[in-house]
């Protein structure tokens, strides 16, 4: 019988109202309980630790199976655990494409043991041809938590609304890669610094008028609405408006959004090329309004893992993308939370409670006789992003350099402890 | 007159000085007395060994390098993948090794890609010269542009250039609007809206789809390649309502009686679609005098980048 | 950057710099037995000073204007690679064939002798002159090259870290010839 006794970390959970000084002892796997003084198994002192409920990246490609070269299963998993998360959904534009309950079962089995949850997000259309449903019953049936073409838009108008309302049936969200395909023609956002860098320009109006239309068929038809990776303010105002509207909306905003502006690429680096691309700083001022005040319902980050030769060529040239597992909590400690812009509370609705609840995942609560599903956050440490260290096989962070305080100190979850070191 | 001219490359007219611009353009001066003496070549750069990588085709920049190379006694060697079956990227990122390996100098750069340059500038110990980066830049026809200007009216301060065409397509535009804006002249860009930049007003300039409020406007104007090949039917609808709407003709320069007009153009020109024969053979044209300022011009820059050995990094 | 002089001598005043010009325009000419076939060429930047000088003194002396030319030796200098920085270029400017003619190159200050050299590979370049004669204001030594100037305006000997500065009216405002020590700074 495994044992663990963590003393002394200071516990937050707002689903709980929990904000107290305790420790907390775990016996397989599970809370018994939360106290003073307690003892016994394997004891782990936390002083001057944070501990939450376990944190959920609901946006990430793991790219298994497919390019097994440039990210697993298991190594998007360690890199989640590095990070401080102990969850993550992943999204289906693999190769092939997660749309059959095969596909979603090979990588259910492939995490079955680590210490992080993966959760498969399945194809809306057979082969995200954007052509056919998928067969969504049996894919939730499998273990698929939602389903999106993430990588691409799903354009025709009419099969957007027959998904939304078959997925409704399940309960289920239709994750949506906005994007305006005719208007995708651009390779950063369209500004004044893609007309001083020369390069082809998306401009915002490209996500925009997809969330637009979405948004109009969710109030037509009913159905769930995820936006992922809101880019612009102007998409954040569509959103705010829906969810005033009271319609099934949601919305995911990324680290790299929230940190940096289209100035970036100035110097033509790939690592600054992503998709959504990053736009202006009154976007960037809009996303982080967006975020604190809840129109915006979580961090995802859509980490997107590639090759050191893929990404390394010209600004065009390269692919869309960056990672993100390994960066975000610190870069939201660092910004938000231990600058008080934002309080516990809403960092651990934002990363942990909010993407569960979208995805229909059960609440991770500390509380006795729950499952132990915990992050451990060390707010004192200083520490600078190198890639070199990452635990994700690619390196592809826009974040080098960059100087942090407050990271994962570990995560304990399925009855693992994994600390960083 | 001389200024501090530090750069160990050549990437762009954006960002640099005043001073560093009139440097080239008084050094080319210098280059251009030594293309016309009976003996065009000087030793000065004898043992410095510079590659010519052209990834897009292009007859005349290579031409006007290899000339300005030899003339200097480069040690030049030309490659060219025209038609290579390789992707872009992966080209690209060979091209730096081999560089690598090779011991050169200078690369001097076209490319398709905006940013080529500067991708091999961060990787390699060569200075780099781009000539021409997709529709980024191409500062060494800015400079050789403003050479010819300079030459022909002295400074360029209040001068008005109205530049036609293509905007939105081409390096050249970009790079002299840099460098006209930094030299103090007023710059006023006509074509098709379809065919402009996205906000390209924030580079302080103005903006006309009519080209005769263009002509009436300006002192000189710089008629752009339009690419026949490319964008008619998308971007706007044929060359034959180009031709309507923007080919510059002797009867739409009259109508200004402008005795000192200039006309100029980076070659190789479309005659009959965006100038007319007639005018580009006219007094007006400075369009031979650019061709010869290119070669005077690249002499100036390889000799200005080909500083020391411990050169900084810019 | 700008190096620091320390003064160590005045070697000539105003009165001397033309008393100096005077004679070597009479040297010249009587050396060469006139001015048939002659033509000056000044070394940029005082050397073209120098040599307008001399054309003025021989205009007063002989009643003729001999063709002057005005040359930039940087693009011939072996130097390239060796500072930071690459030297200005300025145009040079010889208005006359150089074919059969009996050149006389002029600078202020004869040193290593590799800015001679210099000027003789360009001359070289715009023609093939009958002859070649080197007129010097001041030579202080030093020379890593085998040249010998055949008129000198004087002889300074000087050591490594000395200097010669000749100033002329029309760049420096004043005519002067210093000897100075160059200052780490």
């Amino acid at each position: 019988m495994s044992i663990y006794t963590l003393c002394g970390g200071h516990i937050i959970d707002p689903q709980t109202d929990t904000d107290i000084i305790a420790d907390i002892q775990i016996e397989e796997g599970v809370i018994t309980k939360i106290g003073g003084k307690l003892s016994g198994g394997e004891v782990i002192d936390l002083k001057g630790k944070v501990i939450i409920p376990g944190l959920f990246d609901m946006h990430v490609h793991l790219r298994e199976p497919g390019r097994e070269d440039t990210e697993t299963v298991f190594s998007g998993c360690q890199a989640a655990a590095a990070g401080g998360f102990t969850g993550v959904a992943c999204m289906p534009n693999t190769q092939p494409a997660i749309d059959t309950a095969s596909v979603v079962k090979f990588i259910l089995d492939s995490a079955k043991n680590l210490p992080v949850d993966v959760h498969p997000i399945a194809a809306i259309t057979t082969g995200r041809k954007g052509e056919r449903l998928s067969e969504m019953g049996e894919l939730l049936s499998s273990g698929a938590v939602g389903f999106s073409d993430d990588g691409s838009p799903l354009m025709n108008t009419d099969l957007m609304r027959r998904a939304l309302e078959y997925a409704s049936d399940f309960n289920a969200v239709i994750i949506q890669h906005s994007e305006d395909p005719y208007l995708f023609k651009g390779c950063m956002h369209e500004g004044i610094v893609s007309t001083k860098l020369g390069l082809p320009g998306i401009p915002s109006l490209c996500e925009e008028l997809m969330v637009e239309r979405d948004v109009r068929l969710v109030e037509y038809t009913g159905g769930r609405l995820h936006t992922a990776h809101v880019s612009s303010k102007g998409t954040v105002e569509i959103i705010r408006n829906a969810k005033r509207k009271g319609l099934n909306v949601t919305a995911e905003v990324t680290p790299h959004h929230l940190f940096l502006t289209d100035n970036s690429v100035m110097g033509y680096n790939s690592n600054f090329k992503m998709n959504p691309p990053l736009r202006t700083e009154e976007d960037r001022q809009a996303l982080i309004e967006g975020f604190l005040d809840g129109a915006i319902d979580c961090i995802a980050t859509d980490h997107a893992p590639h090759a050191f030769e893929d990404k390394e060529t010209d600004f065009g040239s390269a692919p869309f993308g960056v990672i993100g597992l390994e960066t975000a909590l610190g870069l939201i400690l660092n910004e938000f939370v231990l600058k008080n812009k934002m309080n516990w509370a809403d960092m651990i609705d934002r990363m942990s409670v909010k993407p569960r609840a979208i995805l229909n995942l059960p609440e991770m609560k500390i509380a006795e006789g729950e499952r132990a599903n915990l992050t451990i956050i060390d707010p004192e440490v200083e520490w600078e992003v190198n890639p070199a260290e990452f635990k994700s096989k690619s390196r592809n962070t826009p974040f080098t350099g960059m100087h942090l305080k407050g990271r994962a100190y570990g995560i304990f979850n399925k009855g693992q402890f994994v600390i960083n070191t | 007159m001389s200024f501090d001219f530090y750069r160990r490359h050549l990437l762009g007219m954006e960002g640099m000085s005043k001073g560093e611009i009139l440097h080239i353009l008084e050094t080319a001066r210098s280059f251009r007395e030594v293309i016309m003496r009976p003996i065009r070549i000087v030793p000065t750069l004898r043992g410095y060994s510079v590659v010519n990588m052209f990834f897009e085709p292009s007859t005349r920049t290579r031409v006007s390098f290899e000339l300005a190379e030899k003339r200097l006694s480069c040690e030049s060697v030309n490659f060219s993948s025209g038609g290579s079956s390789v992707s872009k990227g992966e080209s690209l990122l060979d091209t730096v090794q081999t560089i690598e390996a090779m011991q050169v100098d200078a690369v001097v750069i076209r490319h398709s890609a905006q940013g080529a340059p500067h991708f091999l500038a961060e990787r390699i110990r060569s200075s780099v010269i781009n000539a021409g980066d997709g529709y980024h830049e191409h500062p060494t026809q800015a400079l050789l542009d403003m050479f010819t200007l300079w030459d022909k009216i002295g400074g360029l301060s209040g001068l008005k250039v109205a530049i036609v065409g293509d905007i939105a397509h081409s390096r050249v535009a970009l790079s002299d609007i840099h460098s006209l804006k930094t030299l103090g002249a007023e710059v006023m860009l006509c074509g098709p809206k379809s065919l402009m930049p996205f906000k390209v007003e924030s580079l302080g300039v103005k903006i006309t789809s009519n080209l005769e409020e263009a002509l009436e406007f300006c002192d000189v104007v710089y008629m752009l390649r339009i690419q026949l090949e490319r964008q008619a039917g998308e971007r706007f609808p044929s060359i034959r309502e180009y031709r309507q709407r923007y080919c510059l003709t002797m009867e739409r320069i009259k109508k200004f009686k402008k005795d000192d007009f200039i006309v100029m153009h980076p070659g190789p020109m479309n005659r009959g679609v965006e100038i007319s024969a007639e005018v580009a053979d006219s007094r007006y044209s400075l369009i031979l005098n650019q061709v010869t300022s290119g070669v005077a011009i690249r002499m100036a820059v390889i000799y200005l980048i080909s500083g020391g050995k411990d050169r900084g990094k810019f | 950057m700008s190096d620091k002089f320390k003064l160590k001598a005045e070697l000539m005043n105003a009165e001397d710099f033309a008393r100096t010009i005077h004679r070597l325009a009479h040297e010249l000419v009587e050396r060469n037995r006139g001015v048939k076939n002659l033509g000056i060429v000044g070394i940029r930047t005082r050397g073209a000073f120098i040599a307008q000088r001399l054309r003025s003194n021989i205009l007063e002396i002989e009643g003729v204007e001999v063709p002057l030319g005005i040359l930039d030796a940087t693009l011939y200098r072996d130097d390239f690679r060796r500072k930071l920085k690459q030297p200005v270029v300025r145009v040079t400017d010889i208005p006359f064939d150089i074919d059969e003619m009996n050149l006389i190159v002029v600078d202020d200050v004869l040193f290593t002798g590799r800015t001679v050299r210099a000027a003789l590979d360009e001359l070289m370049d715009f023609g093939r002159p009958a002859q070649i004669q080197l007129a010097i204001f001041i030579d202080r030594g030093h020379r890593e090259l085998p040249i010998a100037p055949d008129f000198v305006g004087r002889h300074v000997p000087t050591s490594i870290g000395e200097e010669v500065q000749v100033r002329m009216k029309e760049y420096d405002g004043e005519d002067k010839v210093l000897l100075v020590e160059r200052v780490e700074n």
